[in-house]
């Protein structure tokens, strides 16, 4: 016969002044099972706590119920003191009489009659309670991060400054990501390759940091502590262990390839390093141009190398490894804005390009070593139009979102140009100036300063005619329309996640937003974990940001990686899914709706008519599960169960409230 | 209306701008066309471009449309604009600097209102403070509208709002000299 005590808390005048607790008691001494009720005027207080310990120990209480308030408020305090009883700390009901109850209700007659219903209903769930047991899984302290951008390398160098060892998986040959590209950046215009270049050489130099360039995340299985990921490593055709990045296979390689680091504005050769200061300096092959690798002619890179580092017979590799934690920091690519606007010329003039383009075009390391010149003749632009919100803020034509960066960058490039090009003009087509980080708005008022010219209105059309663009316009705080002659336009790009990058994050299990960004927890309160425990995410992999945002963000998600291996073991949550296999028709429906991931299906021998058989059942990992119970709504046959909320409980509840 | 084009404005109407904006030490750039000028303005319900649109034009270089303008001659001086810019630019000022120019290019958006600034600075002159019946009466005769508001003029000097005899100023040549020096000034300029 089951011994609970049933426990109504006042909690000051918050419940009392409106439910009759002493009532409220008195009808739960009257219910099945229950040995002791009592009240009290602050259960959660030490002087309530001893209470309730010497009531169990007086009465020898076997489960235990408190009406009080919220579970969420108060549901650990009690399970911790249960710890210190004979009372298994899940054998433990909370009927919630304050927030679903006084506080929601003034007639007093009808809520102290809604708390009885409530405790009854909990004290017909506490009867059929078992004892659970919360169970411990190792922590691997070694963490992934995938993305060498200045988010990864951040998250990389602080969790490895901690003693904890770093995985930092690029797909390109060389880590730095978009921020190298770049030439300067607002609000403080420090040269971007002077502040990244350090970073990266600090992260290929960690002794707690493995570089896996050219690599990619192709499996990712188990749960949080315990991530078995597999990484494929894309053939390099040069031996990256004896190569010493001497340069002399680049240098005479004959064949020449559209550079894509300079954003097509120059030729790199088919054996390259992606960029002079690139991160590890050696080189690789481009499979898809080497004209050895295609048609088995040439060969000159091997036969120059002087310690034999070239391999035509180099294979993709697979290599597993286990780690506790998981950062994506996979970044962004800007989308494709000629396919978006033909009345942007669709990609057919020379002198209407990128924002990224520009970047390079004034990189002192980029194609023309930072003079600003356009790449139809080279000539030196005197008049310059730039066009913010290029795909953003657009749902028509390309994403609706703002790429929160372009303002800022926009009024860099024009300042740029006025800076560079003596006596040129610079118009800037913008439809909002957003400013919101230290020291952007007084840039952006600099910037005028300046001399550049801020028309409010999209461009409507940009055609050529005598050599120049003309871009025709309306200024829409006189509301006349306008039109400028350019000779070259910087069409200010949108962001969009960088491609592949939804199809890697939902290989650990992290889900993307409609347009691709990777989803956080809670876009307030949990902005780098994801529904995934284990898995982080920084950088613009999570929505369009600048550099200081981005590399804020990467230290937050580090923070939270070092949280979790600074621990040995991780206690898991006993209230989780369980299978009753003999019951399971392997429908599988189960696996769909599961939204981390926990569940698979396995093939268990079985006996049917006294005959041998294998079927297909449903199982669930526990270290992965998260307790939400929508396996056990889904389930046809009802075979599964998440303990502490068993379908048998519930109806109980269901049952106790129509009981008179 | 037919489209501006921006960049095939002489540099001739640049520097013309720009001595306009420096002759009154505004910036022209620092104005963010937040419209707090227009809003605060008790002419602008009779002003063809808003106060805020003059200034745009100014930025974009569209000299001759704030020229010709009626809105800097309808603007009252009251000073409002300025007290309220955010940016602390000298919008009354510069108002004042757009009439200057567009009555030495002899360009008269509102046809009499160049006779009203003229023949204000007279009684000042002669008396060293405003006497607004000798305003009138000289107003009235050069703009050829002679009778003009006269049927205001019993209600008027009955409530005291306007005197029959100027107004006695302690040291009237004091002004003259002030108002010759910039006379003179206006001429060199």
């Amino acid at each position: 016969m089951a011994r609970t005590g049933v426990i109504i808390c006042h909690c000051g005048s918050n419940i009392a002044s409106v439910v009759d607790v002493e009532r409220v008691a008195l009808a739960a001494g009257q219910m099945p099972g229950v040995t002791y009720a009592a009240t009290n005027k602050y259960t959660c207080s030490i002087s309530g706590q001893d209470m309730i310990k010497q009531a169990i120990a007086e009465h020898e209480l076997d489960r235990l119920v408190i009406a009080s308030c919220t579970p969420r408020m108060h549901e650990t305090t009690f399970r911790k003191m249960l710890t210190k009883t004979s009372i298994n700390p899940y054998m433990l009901e909370i009927a919630n009489i304050r927030e679903q109850c006084s506080w929601v209700h003034t007639d007093k007659e009808k809520a102290t009659e809604k708390a009885i219903d409530l405790v009854h209903m909990a004290v017909a769930k506490v009867l059929k309670d078992q004892p659970l047991f919360t169970s411990s899984i190792p922590v691997h302290k070694k963490c992934l991060v995938v993305g060498g951008g200045i988010a990864g390398i951040q998250a990389a160098l602080d969790v490895a400054e901690a003693g904890y060892e770093v995985t930092l998986v690029e797909r390109e040959p060389s880590i730095g990501g978009k921020m190298v590209m770049l030439d300067k950046t607002f609000p403080t215009l420090d040269c971007s390759a002077c502040i990244s270049t350090p970073k990266m050489a600090e992260a290929g130099a960690h002794p707690n940091i493995r570089l896996m360039t050219s690599c990619e995340i192709s499996a990712v299985t188990g749960y949080i502590g315990n991530f078995q990921v597999t990484i494929r490593q894309k053939p390099r055709y040069v031996n990256h262990d004896t190569c010493t990045g001497c340069g002399l296979c680049e240098e005479k390689c004959p064949t020449k390839v559209t550079n894509l680091f300079d954003q097509s504005l120059s030729k790199r050769k088919a054996i390259y390093k992606l960029f002079p200061q690139a991160v590890p300096a050696k080189p690789v092959i481009d499979s898809e141009h080497c004209t050895m690798l295609k048609s088995g002619k040439c060969g000159l890179c091997s036969k120059l190398c002087p310690l034999g580092c070239i391999n035509f017979e180099d294979q993709e590799d697979f290599i597993t490894e286990t780690f506790g934690a998981i950062v994506l920091a996979t970044g962004y690519d800007l989308i494709d804005w000629a396919k978006a606007y033909p009345e942007y010329g669709g990609g057919k003039y020379a002198n209407v390009i990128s924002g990224l383009q520009f970047e390079r075009l004034v990189n002192a390391s980029g194609p023309t070593e930072g003079h600003i010149q356009r790449p139809g003749d080279g000539a030196e632009p005197k008049t310059v139009v730039i066009v913010k919100c290029v795909g953003s803020r657009d749902p028509a034509k390309a994403k609706a979102y703002c790429s929160r960066a372009c303002c800022m960058y926009a009024a860099k490039h024009a300042h740029q140009i006025l800076e560079k090009i003596e006596g040129s003009k610079v118009y800037v087509f913008y439809i909002d100036v957003r400013t919101p980080g230290k020291g952007y708005e007084e840039f952006y008022d600099k910037t005028r300063a300046d001399g550049a010219v801020y028309i409010r209105g999209r461009v409507s059309k940009i055609y050529e005619e005598g050599g120049k663009l003309i871009c025709k316009g309306e200024d829409t705080l006189i509301g006349k329309q306008v039109a400028v002659e350019a000779d070259m336009v910087v069409l200010e790009t949108a962001m969009e996640p960088a491609h592949g990058s939804t199809e890697t994050a939902a290989t650990a299990g992290v889900s993307a937003d409609k347009d691709g960004w990777l989803t956080e927890a809670h876009p307030k309160l949990r902005p780098v974990e994801t529904q995934t425990a284990g898995v982080y995410l920084c950088g613009t992999a999570q929505g369009p940001k600048d550099i200081p945002d981005t590399v804020a963000q990467a230290s937050a998600a580090a923070a939270k990686v070092l949280g979790l291996l600074a621990k040995d073991e991780l206690e898991t949550s006993p209230m989780i899914s369980v299978v009753d296999a003999p019951k399971c028709s392997g429908c599988g429906f189960c696996e769909q709706v599961c939204p981390v991931k926990a569940i698979s299906m396995v093939d268990v021998p079985s006996m049917y008519n006294g005959k041998r058989v294998t079927r297909t059942v449903a199982q669930v990992n526990s270290g992965l599960c998260s307790g939400c119970g929508a396996c056990s709504a889904a389930c046809r046959t009802g075979c599964i169960d998440l303990l502490g909320f068993t379908n048998k409980q519930i109806l109980e509840e269901v049952d106790a409230l129509w009981q008179e | 209306m037919a489209e501006k084009n921006l960049s095939s404005l002489s540099a001739a109407n640049a520097v013309r701008i720009e001595a306009l904006a420096d002759s009154i030490g505004a910036k022209l750039h620092e104005c963010y066309q937040c419209g707090k000028c227009t809003a605060g303005c008790p002419m602008a319900g009779s002003m063809d471009l808003m106060p805020r649109q003059v200034i745009r034009h100014l930025q974009l270089g569209l000299l001759d449309e704030a020229l010709h303008s009626r809105a800097p001659w309808i603007c009252a001086t009251c000073y409002t604009c300025s007290a309220r810019c955010p940016h602390d630019v000298p919008i009354s000022e510069l108002m004042e600097a757009v009439r200057q120019q567009a009555e030495r290019a002899g360009i008269r958006p509102i046809r009499r209102s160049h006779l009203f600034t003229k023949y204000f600075l007279l009684p000042l002159k002669w008396f060293g403070k405003n006497h607004e019946l000798t305003l009138t009466m000289f107003y009235n005769l050069a703009s050829g509208r002679v009778l003009q508001h006269f049927s205001y003029l019993p209600a008027m000097l009955k409530g005291s709002k306007l005197k029959i005899f100027p107004a006695r100023v302690k040291n009237r040549e004091a002004v003259r000299r002030l108002m010759e020096n910039c006379e003179r000034e206006a001429e060199r300029i």
